[in-house]
Formats: C-alpha cells, structure tokens, sequence
C-alpha cells in the first residue's frame, strides 16, 4: 500500500490558511512556499494522487522538515505534517530507491557490531578517524564525512562505549522501581557522562536499572531519510529487548530516542500489525523522560546537583517540547543549588539538527543553529543545557563556529553535580 | 506556457535563483487561503522596487499577466494566477526601514510580517494595532493590499487609517510615492487611500510609512456569557450607547459554542446561548472604570456569567475560547465558505435574526462568530462538497446573506476583499457607474490589464 494512503484523511484537513509559515524553522531558512509545512502537504497531495510526475523535484523539498513538529503544535486544523513528511518519504523511499548516503545510514544503523567496530576505531585514529572514515562506519549516522564540509565541529568520541562499561542489571533497593535505560547512540558512544549520570541519580534513588546490552539504534535517523523498513526492523528488535525485563518504567536521557518510542513506532511500525502495535503502545506508555521521571520519584536537587555557581540557559528539544516536558527540566534544574537559569529567546525553536538533516542541508541546519547561538549568548550564560544529546553535538557545534566557549551540557550532569 | 526568452529576460532582471519554474515552486504557488488552485507559469522572487519596476515594464511591453503575493493567505483568492503568469512574491522585501520615535511613524518593506512589526514597535513603547488574525504569518504588503482588519478595529480602525505613505510601481513600471510623513497634506488627489485595498490592481506597493501610537497602559479581558443571542447583540450597541469603545467586542453564538465546547469542554453555563469576549485598553484606573460600567450596563441583558482576567495568563485563557473556534468548525461539515459581512452595529441582532431564517430555508450549517463591536461578523456556511447539489445550495445561501447584510445598510465584505470568491455578487453591492467609475481608474493606471487582471470586476 502507497504510505501516503496512511494519511489520506490527514493530508484533506490542510486549508491552506498559511499559519505553518509563521513557526516553521525550514521555512525561516529558505523563504520559499515549498519548504513550508503547507508546501510540503500540497506536494504530498499531488505525490497520493500521482498526478503530475513530482516524484524527483519532491525528493528535495520533502528533505526540508526537520520532523520538529512545530507546526503541528501550532495548525489550527491539527494537521500532522510531520506525519505526512515521513509518509511522502517512505513512499518516495519505495517509488525511486533509497539515495545512496540513506541507505549507508540504514546498514550502519542495523548493525551494532558495525557501531561498536566504529567508535573503537575512532578511539584509536582519533581525528583523524572522520577523514578516513569508511562508509560503514557506526556513525557515519551523525557524522556523516563525505557530506559534511570541513567546517563542522565533531565531538571526541569515548574511550569505551557506555553499553561496555555496565552489567546488564544493576540491582536496587527492594520495593524500588525497576527501570530499563535505553541508552541511545549519542550517550552510548559520544557523551557516555550523561548515561554516567542518569545511572548514579536513578541509583541515588535506590532504582534498579537494567540496561539490555542487546538493544539497537532508535533507527530515528533512518526514518528521517524514509527508510522506513530500518526502522521497523530496529524497533521490532529493539521491542524484544525491552520487553525482557518486566520494569515500571522505560526511560531515556535522549529526546530523539524517547520520541522512536513514544510516538514515532506507534505512527509508523506498527499501524497494520495490531498485535505488534499493541506491544509497541504498551512500550510507549512505558516510555518516560529521565528529567520527567527523576521529578515524579521526587528527585531533591538540593542534594543531588548542588555544585559551584553556575549560569544556565535551557534549550527545549523538539521531541521533549511536543511531548510537553518543558516545565519539569527547568523545576529540577533551578532547584540545583549554584544554579542560575536565565531564559533565552526562542528557547522553544529547533536546533536545526533534525535527524539527517543536518547532513543533507548542512549550511541550512548551520543557518538556524547560528540564531540559536546568538540567543544563547544574549543571555551572558556560561552553559546551556538541554535534555538531548543530539542537540548537545548541534549546539557545540554553532557555539564553536561562532568562537564561543559557552558550555554545553546535559540536564542530568547538572543533577548529579553531586554524585560525582 | 511562457517564451524561454521572458524567463531568460526575468533572469537577468533578478538574478536566477529568484526565478523558479519548476512544477513543485508553482504548485506551492498556486494556492492561497481559498483552497482554488490556478498554476503560474513563473515564479519571481524581486528584492527591489527597481527590480519590480523592470519586472512589470517587461510584462506590460509583452502583455503577461503579473499576480503580487505577499504570504498566499488571503480568503478571497487575490494574490491566484488565474489563466496563467508571473507570480510577483514579495516576501524578499522584508525589512524594517526605520521607526521614527519623534514623529511616532514606522517605513517598512512589504515583505515584513505583521506581528514581527508589531513586536519590533512594542519594543519601544509603541503600537500598530491592526490585527487581522493572520498577523503571525500575513505581511503588511498583503495587509495593505487588501485593507485588512481585525478585532482592534472597533476602536482603532483598519489598516488603511494607519498608511500615512506609499511608494507604488505602477503597472506601466513607474515609481511613485503617494502621501507623505504628516498627517495633514491636500495636494492632489489621495493615492494612497486608492492604492489601499485595492487587491494588487492598480500597483505594487513597495514601501509603506505607517502611523503609530503610543501603547496603552493596560488592557482588560472579560468573557461575558448571555441567555439570547439578543441579549448579547445588544449588548453591544448598549456598551457603545453608554460612551465606551471597547478595543474587541468578539462574538460567538450558539453553534459556535456548541463547536468549541464538544471539543474542548469549555464549561460554560448551561444557560449560554452567545458569548461576547470584551476588552479594554487604556489607562489603569480608566478601564477599572470601564469595566465596571460594562457589567453594569448589560446585567439586564440576560447576563449569566461574568469573567475578567486577573493577569496576563487568565486573559490569555479567555482568548483561548475564541481561538479555538477555526478548528472546532470542522467537526460540523469538512468545508466552508467564510463570509464577513458588516452591518451597522445596531444591525447585528437583525441580522443575525435573518441569517438564521437562511438556515432554515436552506438547511445548511451556519456558524457565526466575529467582530460584533464594528458590525463585522464572520458568517461560516458548513457543508460538505462530497454531498451532491451542497455547493449550489450553498452558493444561494451566500447570495442571500449578502443581500441581508446590504439591506440593512452594510457591505458583503469587510475585510477579504472581492479577488475571485465575491466577484459574482459584485453587482449586489455595486451599481453599473460605480464598477464603470472604478473600471476607468483600472483602465488608465493599467492600459494593457496585465496586473492582477481578472479580480475584482465582473468578468465580461
């Protein structure tokens, strides 16, 4: 079945009234209809209907969401173009063929010991490690070399990933909840302090936590390119290792990763397979933001993240924003003692990052990150901090072209200030 | 199709990333808030009076029909290429000239949006307050263009009693400006009120000098609740009968409420027939006053249930009912038509009266809702296009509403404009001398008919 008959009835809801331009970041960027959520609806209805050959131009515009879900949150009809945007590029996906770089994403993101070989390999060339990259590399996902100009500012990698550093279960206190850490890519290989935290505030609490060493890639990055068939096949292995342990909670310190779970699987993976979608609704429902979680286990801050004095400004992640978690990060964090929290402008704007969008459209993704350094630097703060790991490596990287030192760290370093 | 030599021609004229041809740029040009869809053959993105000016000489020199467009969101399908041509984007013009703090007056570029404007002015203690509802995303191009309004119209006006200047690229390709930066000035003829909502027929605004106030202290939310739709008709003319001019007077009726409240729960009174969503602005201890004196007024009236905002939070979640109306109204039927009629405000209750006597006959959804406080009220007949023989009664329908709100001495639109969607019922409202009159300012400003043509008049 075409993808796009998926949201048929979705794709019929737009008006065309035009709301979408005033909140999209790609439209900001380009100032061009097609690259505004109504542009791109308008497409998809002519791509369902087939009847003009779009099929190649389309393949351009439809790169131009970063899937934020901005719009949504703000069309007065409700329409889901975030939705309708994976839609049109599944179907894409299918009528013209991955492109190339897609599908090295997908057989990356497939294949743990790919990852794994990658970020050891990383470890020993170091740098150099990104020029020399091969195509197979585990995250070749993020960091893709042979697309990426030599501008771009990567983050060392770990010595170790973080999924090797750990036993499977790490027992707790009797009578404690029992959390399952989905650890994510970023946190695994890239800022393993944040997996560090999370680990010693939900122990702090007296929490198991088990972290399944079989667990995958969210598969996220290959949905943004409408590899649609990654995804499914992630989440389904990702679903049996979830599932392994009975816990009360399945929490990620990723907002991207939390976004797979809570909503992207249910929309995209299991929608024709009802006994898979009710498992995949009943991972969903599971699936808590650690900041999200730590408050609602009555995290006290005052002893956990105490620490030298610090000034902060807070970036919302799309995939923590749509879900409404704004409110939690900002209590726990001001409840830190040390801790200033100044509001930025647009605190609530998209990073630009947006899966492989920061690949596809690097000097656009740059473009957006720029009006996000300026805002933090407006704010005199000497770090930002943000609830996802992915926009952690897009913020550095603004902050560094713009010849900033400002600090970007996660929510749960500043939390577990103590701990350490 | 056009020559490859115009597009060549437009090329060297904007440089060519600003020309697009490819079928994507013209399908999502091809739309505005109408829903129609009529395929350009060129899209031109000009960063310049200049730039336009040799757009439009070449089209005038080649007979090519020239479209402006600001944002694509008007509801009356001005800004659409029907029968092919160059759609003229101006959203590339975008800048704020200056904000002249001493002479309380603002020079912008078309291309700037609205509310960016106006949070710009407010930054320095100063207000525009034209408010059409798609101020987040329209541009002050469009807004001139069209004359927009908005719920601030009661006690402010419209976008037309803010322009103060112009500067225009008429359809021939010569620059002018009209007005100037005094409020006073009678020499010649008053361009710039003609040049104001006239739908991109007569030129291409370039530049905009518009007037600003000072703004208010304070303002006052309150969300009034009555037992009739009588009652709160009425109450807006005793409101403005005792001396007080409200900054919004928006108003709901039933089918309004009964949209909204399926899908939000608002939890309003049993009792609630028609809501009206008042506020004030001004100085602190003025609208305490007004405020007072409001509740006073229309206690009699059937008045059920009385809110005022305490802060900027409550106000906010008293709006909140009325933003919600555009997406309850699907739930009715999948389309409609949006008319906004105006009558004179003592003429709401009648004509809220008539249209409901339309209803009946027609056996259509209508939903009213609007701006009661300048007698502007957005009339929505709910149908379904999938429903056979629907549109024609619709169509009848709207023919019908026109004529009430001309009887009772209104106009057929305030604030979308004719473009394509009214322009049949323009000899309702209009007589053959005044189209005749207006034809022959048309014909002399644009002797070729190449901007904007086929809007507005009846064809023929």
């Amino acid at each position: 079945m075409d993808p796009l008959k998926r949201v048929e009835q979705e794709l019929k809801k737009c008006v065309k009234c035009g709301a979408c331009r005033a909140h999209c970041p790609a439209f900001a960027a380009w100032q061009r209809e097609p690259a505004a959520a109504r542009g791109k609806v308008a497409l998809a209805q002519h791509l369902m209907k087939q009847d003009i050959d779009l099929d190649d131009q389309t393949y351009l515009a439809m790169s131009k969401c970063l899937l934020c879900g901005s719009c949504v949150e703000k069309c007065p009809n409700e329409v889901p173009t975030d939705e309708i945007v994976i839609a049109a590029r599944e179907a894409l996906a299918e009528r013209r063929g991955l492109t190339t770089f897609h599908q090295a994403v997908g057989r990356v993101i497939r294949n743990r010991k790919l990852m794994n070989f990658g970020a050891l390999a990383a470890v020993i060339l170091g740098p150099l490690f990104f020029r020399k990259v091969p195509a197979t590399s585990g995250l070749r996902l993020r960091f893709p070399l042979p697309f990426v100009g030599g501008k771009r500012h990567i983050p060392q990698l770990a010595k170790k990933p973080f999924l090797n550093r750990h036993p499977e279960v790490i027992q707790g206190e009797p009578g404690k909840p029992r959390i399952v850490f989905f650890v994510g890519c970023m946190t695994n290989f890239v800022y393993t302090e944040v997996g560090e935290a999370a680990l010693a505030l939900f122990r702090h609490l007296g929490c198991t936590v088990i972290i399944p060493k079989d667990q995958q890639c969210c598969g996220l990055p290959g949905m943004s390119g409408g590899d649609l068939a990654t995804v499914r096949e992630l989440a389904v292995k990702n679903l049996a290792a979830l599932e392994k342990y009975d816990a009360d909670y399945i929490m990620t310190a990723c907002a991207t990763c939390g976004g797979a779970l809570h909503k992207f699987y249910p929309l995209v993976v299991g929608k024709r397979n009802p006994e898979l979608q009710a498992r995949l609704k009943a991972v969903a429902e599971k699936t808590v933001d650690a900041a999200q979680l730590l408050q609602q286990l009555g995290l006290n801050p005052t002893e956990t993240g105490a620490g030298e004095a610090i000034t902060i400004t807070y970036h919302d992640p799309c995939h923590l924003r749509t879900r409404g978690i704004t409110r939690q990060p900002r209590e726990l964090l001001q409840g830190a003692p040390g801790v200033e929290l100044t509001e930025m402008e647009g605190a609530d704007k998209c990073c630009g990052l947006g899966g492989t969008f920061n690949v596809y459209h690097y000097d656009t993704s740059l473009k957006i990150n720029a009006g996000k350094s300026e805002a933090i630097l407006k704010t005199g703060a000497e770090a930002v901090v943000t609830g996802c790991p992915g926009c952690m490596m897009q913020l550095s990287d603004g902050l560094k072209q713009a010849g900033a030192r400002t600090r970007v760290m996660h929510t749960l370093e500043i939390l577990a200030r103590k701990l350490r | 199709m056009l020559d490859q030599s115009i597009i060549e021609k437009l090329k060297t004229i904007v440089g060519g990333e600003n020309v697009a041809t490819e079928t994507q740029d013209l399908l999502c040009y091809s739309y505005d808030a109408t829903q129609m869809e009529f395929l350009p053959d060129v899209v031109v993105y000009p960063g310049s009076a200049e730039e336009i000016s040799r757009i439009l000489r070449l089209a005038n020199g080649e007979h090519i029909p020239v479209f402006p467009r600001g944002a694509g969101s008007g509801f009356s399908g001005g800004s659409l290429a029907k029968g092919g041509g160059i759609v003229l984007v101006t959203t590339r013009l975008n800048h704020i000239l200056r904000i002249d703090q001493e002479n309380l007056l603002a020079e912008v570029e078309p291309g700037v949006v609205t509310e960016h404007f106006q949070l710009e002015v407010e930054k320095l203690g100063l207000f525009y307050p034209p408010d059409p509802a798609s101020l987040k995303f329209s541009t002050l191009g469009g807004n001139v263009s069209e004359n927009a309004g908005g719920p601030r119209a009661v006690k402010y006006g419209v976008t037309r009693d803010f322009v103060m200047g112009l500067e225009v690229v008429l359809p021939v390709g010569d620059i002018i400006r009209t007005g100037g930066e005094t409020y006073k000035g009678v020499v010649g003829y008053d361009l710039t009120r003609l040049i104001v909502g006239s739908e991109g027929t007569l030129g291409v605004v370039t530049k905009i000098i518009f007037k600003l106030l000072p703004y208010p202290e304070a303002k006052k939310t309150m969300l009034t609740t009555f037992d009739s739709i009588d009652g709160a008709a009425r109450a807006v003319s005793t409101i403005i009968g005792n001396k007080i001019i409200p900054t919004t007077l928006e108003f709901m009726d039933y089918a309004t409420l009964q949209c909204v409240d399926r899908r939000f729960n608002l939890g309003l009174p049993a009792e609630a027939r028609a809501v009206l969503l008042i506020e004030v602005d001004g100085d602190r201890e003025l609208i305490e006053k007004q405020a007072a004196k409001i509740h006073e007024v229309i206690k009699p009236l059937g008045l059920v249930e009385f809110k005022v905002a305490k802060d900027a939070a409550e106000s906010e979640a008293l709006w909140k009912v009325r933003r919600l109306v555009s997406p309850s109204l699907r739930d009715v039927n999948p389309d409609k038509y949006n008319e906004d009629i105006v009558v004179p405000r003592s003429k709401v209750p009648d004509v809220i009266r008539r249209i409901e006597q339309i209803q009946q006959k027609y056996d259509i959804p209508i939903v009213n809702f609007g701006h009661a406080g300048d007698g502007n009220i957005h009339v929505n007949i709910m149908i379904d296009k999938a429903v056979p023989g629907m549109e024609e009664k619709a169509h009848d329908a709207i023919a019908e509403v026109f004529k009430a709100a001309l009887d009772l001495g209104g106009t057929m639109s305030g604030e979308h404009g004719v473009g394509l969607s009214k322009q049949p019922f323009i000899p309702l409202e209009l007589s053959p001398t005044q189209i005749a009159t207006m034809q022959a300012i048309k014909k002399a400003l644009d002797p070729n008919n190449i901007l904007n043509p086929g809007k507005m008049f009846p064809a023929g």
